[in-house]
């Protein structure tokens, strides 16, 4: 079987177009996109990582709330859902507790199926092209690096200090 | 982009491979320019345009590193559906293997 590969495209000033295939029908693609029980196996990384909260809400209106955590971080972002074609469209708005970009971004999924393979479309449309290309420059997995690196320099500090008051 | 790639060209050998405009493709320059990837020659008469090998690296590597975070979630992802496959099939073949009894 051919390997599927993410493609991920800078589409006009202010969006990004993952596209990836799944060897799975479609309404499986839906569920795992939108039952937490599902998404929480999937919905994070890089390794230590894991998606602690996962609450949705699923109607047009509806609001979602996801918690990443590794060790003592976490890290929050959420939105409401804008459309909702199950199982083949999903709109939603995506923002984080601690923006890494600027204003509110918009993501469509769209599931093709073709021959038992579902083709996954997601536009990002964030609100400017200073957003966007913020996003390509420092991708999530760097937020959570630089979360980790927070942490690991405050966790220094203060071993240092306890060092120099231990004298 | 690709024709630049192989080295600098006027805005007129730019415009051949596509039925435009020179107002038009000038337009795309323009774009191109505004965001780095390309430059525009100092020869007055032609102002060949010639590629930005810096920024078109770093945005190639932003793609890159975006659609690794991707990757890493979306392999997960396949895994989780080879999964729901098996537990689906399982299910269809409890439920006949029930009918059968039943029946």
């Amino acid at each position: 079987m051919a390997e599927n590969k993410v493609k991920v495209e800078a589409r006009g000033e202010t969006e990004l177009v993952i596209t990836r295939d799944f060897n799975a029908p479609r309404e499986l693609v839906y569920r795992a996109h939108t039952e937490p029980q599902y998404m929480k196996r999937w919905l994070f990384g890089p390794d230590g990582w894991s998606l602690d909260v996962c609450e949705v809400d699923l109607r047009v209106g509806g609001k979602y709330r996801w918690v990443w955590k590794k060790d003592d971080i976490t890290m929050g972002a959420g939105g409401e859902y804008r459309e909702i074609e199950s199982p083949e469209k999903i709109v939603c708005t995506e923002m984080f507790d601690d923006p890494w970009y600027e204003g509110e971004a918009v993501s469509t999924v769209r599931l093709a199926e073709n021959n038992g393979t579902t083709t996954l479309v997601n536009t990002m449309r964030y609100s400017s092209k200073e957003a966007r290309d913020g996003v390509l420059a420092s991708p999530m997995s760097d937020g959570m690096e630089i979360c980790y690196n927070r942490l690991d320099s405050i966790l220094a500090a203060d071993s240092a200090q306890a060092a120099a008051s231990g004298e | 982009m690709a024709r630049l790639a192989s080295g600098e060209a006027s805005v007129n050998d730019l415009a051949k491979p596509f039925n435009m405009s020179q107002p038009a493709i000038s337009k795309h320059l323009k774009v191109l320019e505004r965001a780095g990837l390309i430059s525009k020659g100092l020869d007055r008469q032609r102002r060949p345009r010639r590629i930005e090998a810096t920024p078109l690296k770093e945005a190639n590597e932003w793609l890159e590193k975006y659609r690794e975070f991707w990757e890493v979630r979306y392999e997960k992802l396949d895994d989780l559906l080879e999964e729901m496959r098996a537990e689906q099939a399982n299910k269809a073949v409890t439920k006949k293997t029930r009918r059968r009894k039943n029946g």
